[in-house]
């Protein structure tokens, strides 16, 4: 039926005068699981199917979409996007074009190798709590929390230029989280990172592998030794940065500047625009020599959250180098956007949260690739510094010049060598200045794909999940601190 | 098995004309749809909640339309208590085949859980206090219409060499909550908002509005309002960091106070992660500020019931700076031996309960006189990308953006580059020198609410941006 679906929102839609038309059908199914202090909070399964239509008529954009999977409701749903498209081109000042691409009929689903919908949800929240008692024997523990994310998506994309894509996406991800309360202050710890976990392009082999039960109690003890734990010192500082907390510095700081739409303006009420303007394009020394950062949905690059064959604009799944020896060598970009600056091509970043919201340029897996550092060398090779992992909060402005970051917990590196923890690390900069600094880069072996949940932007809002690659790195005169200073 | 008790109705609903995609679900389609899946499921007890929603939303940029769309979408929600068990499951399909389905799923999940010794049993029938928010006029707006409007704006912008962005929508939408116990609640509420930020070549301005009234949504005074901003606010000159007196306009405190919200949540207070904990009856904040959650308010937006069905209450939750009262869903009312308030979220969930419609008193100064009496100080327009740093003394970082000022000598004295803040918020209320009339407010980071525009002695500006 998805292709009747398609078929008739684009029959109908040209039939009324659009030039071009795209129509994506999802069938989204979600289950969501957590627990909290040994009961099971959330318990929810979700389903939503329907269709998009997008489409160009007199020369502007119409987007509209319905759950009303009738060939009436479908056919009104259409006729609705050219309606709103004429619309629009009562203040348009020159008529939409995109860059060219060819058509493609083509089917795929990424590997995984459990269904994680066929796992019983019994032993899905078995899970969930004996991490929580882990967590919980540890004395101090105020809070223990855990949470299980796991995502069917199946789409159909079919454009009037002849494209019919199938794709089907099987995400999973988890997480737990120690807090404690004492006094007049509330530490935490997340295992494997904040804000949710880990999250991928995989089965339930993810959750299996990220072993939370064995993490439990380390982070509840961290949770609660955080509270004896000196201030981090302020100052200009040395940083070690782990790989989760890089890889949501790569995603504020590189991944949302170098979005086309925001260079151009698409996005100045809400999300904000870039410092990356048109000109600093191949010019602009981003980062240092050994920083190398790509933004890849190809299935070689890994199971991230950006990963897949095709975008919701019917290209193909792409590498761009973004960064190149720490030179600024690509914007992420669509078809639209590819045009108005020239590209002979879009690289492949549309994307949508679900059938009810129009696509639009979304990060994909931004990554830096990794160094030669072994992790213990890197340590060994650092005189004075502060090692943070984790992150607790985040915060970069409207144009991603200026960022402060804190986490939950922070290690001094004296002589080589890591020390007592800290608490309350933070630390803030300019995007450029800051990868600049960047003198050291771990290997391989301590390289993941982390994928970042809960990425916000356009309107109405949308939720994307995107991928970031990292591994620990090293930054030089980084200012430390000021999220906790009292002047 | 189902027991299925006779509905209270609602005897009329107010039908308003859907423009453009097919005929929304009438309320009485709703209430066919909820009679269906209680009839279909074979729980002990079962709870439906329905929510179809008619949105459009026009969106303008470099004084051009680039995007512009529409959704109609429906969304049944299943909850099943089985042996002290419950879950929920969701659907948009409406066939027999599915709500069987979404029924059984929703029992299958349940049964699979351990049992929930916080569970009640399912609420009967309520009474509700009528508010009245679904405006015809706000359904019936067209494509057109917001084309039209922001048409104009982009024109003016033309006209003053500026560059318009934002956004102009309109929708509504319709829900329904019944349950097996006989419990029927039925909200329906319309909403417009138009958002404008004008960009010159260093300098922007903002503004923002909505309502359940389309046409109290003024989009040529809101654009001239930002235009004016982004012209006085040119070559704006950098200031060093540090300690100033702050006045904030009702949209940058909305976003500042919006994340002091779940700290009056009775379960955050439990689960020791609100600000609160340790500290109700204690003297936080400077005497005059006083907070309800007030969801009858004539500025307020909202349902009068929770996600059980229960008559949400207004509720004192700060008078003259002392933390007097928290909010309390069923579960988390018994636990505590109190009466519930009528703010907990649809179950099962994590989180309780939290007041969504938070009203502040307010004062009589206006903004003119806070920047009058102010001899150095910092003029905010609005707060972007704020995140809590430290969740006990509630300290929150973020920027400015779209109109920051200095004040020097009880005048405006020009823009100034954007600052990062690292501001404790319970500090700020105790440092409040002259509130503005409470006014509803509309932000980014927060929903919206009835807040004053504030004058803030020694707001903590810790680093500056280079715009």
């Amino acid at each position: 039926m998805m292709q009747d679906w398609a078929n008739w929102g684009i029959e109908t839609a040209k039939r009324r005068g659009a030039t071009y038309a795209d129509a994506r059908v999802m069938d989204i199914r979600q289950r969501e699981i957590s627990t909290k202090n040994g009961e099971v909070g959330t318990l929810l399964e979700t389903e939503s199917l329907g269709i998009g239509i997008r489409v160009i008529a007199s020369g502007a954009w119409g987007f509209a979409s319905t759950d009303r999977l009738t060939r009436e409701g479908v056919q009104a749903c259409a006729a609705e996007a050219v309606n709103i498209a004429k619309a629009s081109a009562l203040a348009k000042r020159a008529n939409a074009s995109l860059a060219p691409e060819e058509a493609y009929l083509d089917t795929w689903q990424n590997p995984f190798l459990k269904d994680p919908f066929r796992v019983p949800v019994e032993r899905q929240i078995d899970l969930l709590l004996a991490a929580d008692k882990e967590m919980r024997r540890v004395k101090g523990v105020t809070l223990a929390e855990g949470s299980m994310s796991l995502r069917r998506i199946e789409q159909l994309f079919v454009s009037s230029i002849g494209s019919s894509i199938h794709q089907i996406k099987m995400q999973s991800g988890a997480g737990i989280v120690a807090t404690a309360f004492k006094g007049s202050e509330i530490q935490k710890r997340s295992f494997p990172n904040s804000f949710g976990g880990q999250h991928a392009l995989q089965g339930y082999e993810l959750i299996e592998s990220l072993d939370l039960v064995s993490h439990a109690p380390r982070i509840g003890e961290e949770a609660v030794a955080l509270h004896s734990a000196a201030q981090c010192p302020e100052g200009t500082r040395t940083i070690l940065l782990g790989s989760s907390q890089l890889g949501l510095q790569i995603h504020e700081s590189i991944g949302h500047p170098i979005e086309l739409d925001r260079v151009l303006g698409m996005e100045a009420n809400f999300a904000g625009m870039s410092f990356l303007t048109i000109d600093k394009l191949r010019k602009l020394k981003y980062g240092s020599d050994m920083v190398n950062v790509v933004a890849d949905a190809r299935l070689e690059h890994g199971l991230g959250l950006g990963t897949f064959a095709y975008d919701d604009e019917g290209v193909p799944a792409q590498c761009t180098p973004i960064i190149t020896n720490g030179l600024f060598t690509g914007y992420l970009t669509n078809r639209e956007t590819a045009a108005a600056i020239g590209e002979k091509r879009s690289n492949g970043t549309m994307r949508t949260e679900s059938w009810n919201r129009l696509p639009i340029i979304r990060m994909t897996n931004i990554s830096i690739n990794p160094g030669k550092w072994k992790f213990d060398d890197l340590i060994a090779d650092t005189d004075d510094a502060i090692l943070m992992e984790t992150n607790r909060s985040w915060s970069i402005d409207d144009r991603r010049y200026h960022f402060q970051f804190s986490t939950e917990i922070g290690w001094e590196i004296k002589g080589g060598k890591k020390t007592r923890m800290v608490k309350n690390p933070s630390y803030s900069g300019i995007t450029t200045e800051f990868w600049n600094s960047c003198d050291a880069i771990c290997s391989r072996d301590h390289w993941t794909l982390w994928g970042t949940p809960n990425c916000g932007k356009g309107q109405p809002t949308q939720t994307m999940g995107t991928g970031h690659g990292a591994s620990p790195a090293r930054f030089h005169n980084i200012k430390v601190g000021a999220a906790f200073a009292k002047s | 098995m189902n027991r299925i008790m006779t509905l209270s109705r609602r005897k009329s609903s107010t039908r308003h004309a859907q423009p453009g995609l097919e005929t929304k679900t009438t309320v009485a389609g709703l209430e066919s749809i909820a009679d269906r899946v209680l009839k279909l499921s074979e729980a002990d007890a079962t709870e439906v909640e329905i929510g179809a929603t008619t949105d459009a939303l026009t969106r303008f940029a470099n004084n051009t339309i680039h995007q512009n769309v529409a959704e109609q979408t429906l969304a049944i929600s299943v909850r099943a208590v089985v042996d002290g068990r419950t879950a929920r499951t969701t659907t948009n399909k409406t066939d027999d085949e599915s709500l069987r389905r979404v029924a059984a799923s929703a029992i299958t999940l349940a049964r699979n859980t351990p049992k929930n010794p916080n569970l009640l049993p399912l609420l009967g029938a309520q009474k509700y206090q009528k508010v009245s928010r679904s405006v015809a006029a706000t359904a019936a707006a067209t494509p057109q219409d917001r084309a039209r409007a922001v048409m104009h704006v982009c024109r003016m912008a033309e006209k003053n060499k500026q560059t318009a962005a934002g956004i102009f929508s309109s929708g509504s939408m319709d829900s329904v909550l019944a349950n097996s116990r006989g419990l029927f609640a039925h909200y329906e509420q319309t909403r417009a908002e138009f958002s404008v930020t004008i960009l010159e070549e260093n300098s922007s301005g903002w503004a923002k509005s909505n309502s359940t009234d389309i046409r109290e949504v003024h989009a040529d005074a809101l654009a001239e309002s930002a235009s004016r901003k982004a012209a006085e606010s040119r070559k704006p000159r950098e200031l060093a960091p540090g300690r100033y007196t702050a006045i904030l306009e009702p949209a940058a405190v909305l976003d500042l106070v919006g994340f002091l919200f779940y700290d009056f949540a009775a379960t955050a207070v439990t689960d020791k992660r609100s600000c609160l904990t340790g500290r109700i009856g204690k003297k936080i904040f400077g005497d005059n500020i006083t907070l309800w959650d007030d969801v009858y308010h004539p500025l307020q937006m909202g349902a009068p019931f929770d996600g059980e069905g229960l008559p949400k209450q207004k509720v004192l939750l700060v008078d003259r700076g002392v933390p007097r009262n928290l909010v309390y869903a069923r579960a988390a009312a018994k636990k505590t031996k109190v009466k519930p308030t009528g703010h907990g979220f649809s179950l099962p969930n994590d989180y309780g309960e939290a007041p969504m419609n938070l009203v502040f008193s307010g004062g009589g100064q206006s903004l003119d006189e806070m920047v009058r009496t102010t001899e150095r100080g910092i003029l905010i327009t609005r707060l972007w990308y704020i995140r809590e740093v430290d969740p006990y003394e509630k300290v929150l970082t973020g920027m400015t953006r779209d109109g920051t000022f200095l004040v020097e000598n009880g005048n405006v004295a020009g823009g100034i580059r954007n600052f990062r803040f690292n501001q404790s918020v319970i500090e700020m209320l105790s440092n409040v020198e002259m509130l503005g009339p409470a006014v509803r407010a509309a932000g980014e980071e927060a929903f919206d609410m009835v807040v004053p525009a504030m004058k803030v002695r020694d707001f903590h500006f810790s680093e500056v941006t280079k715009f």
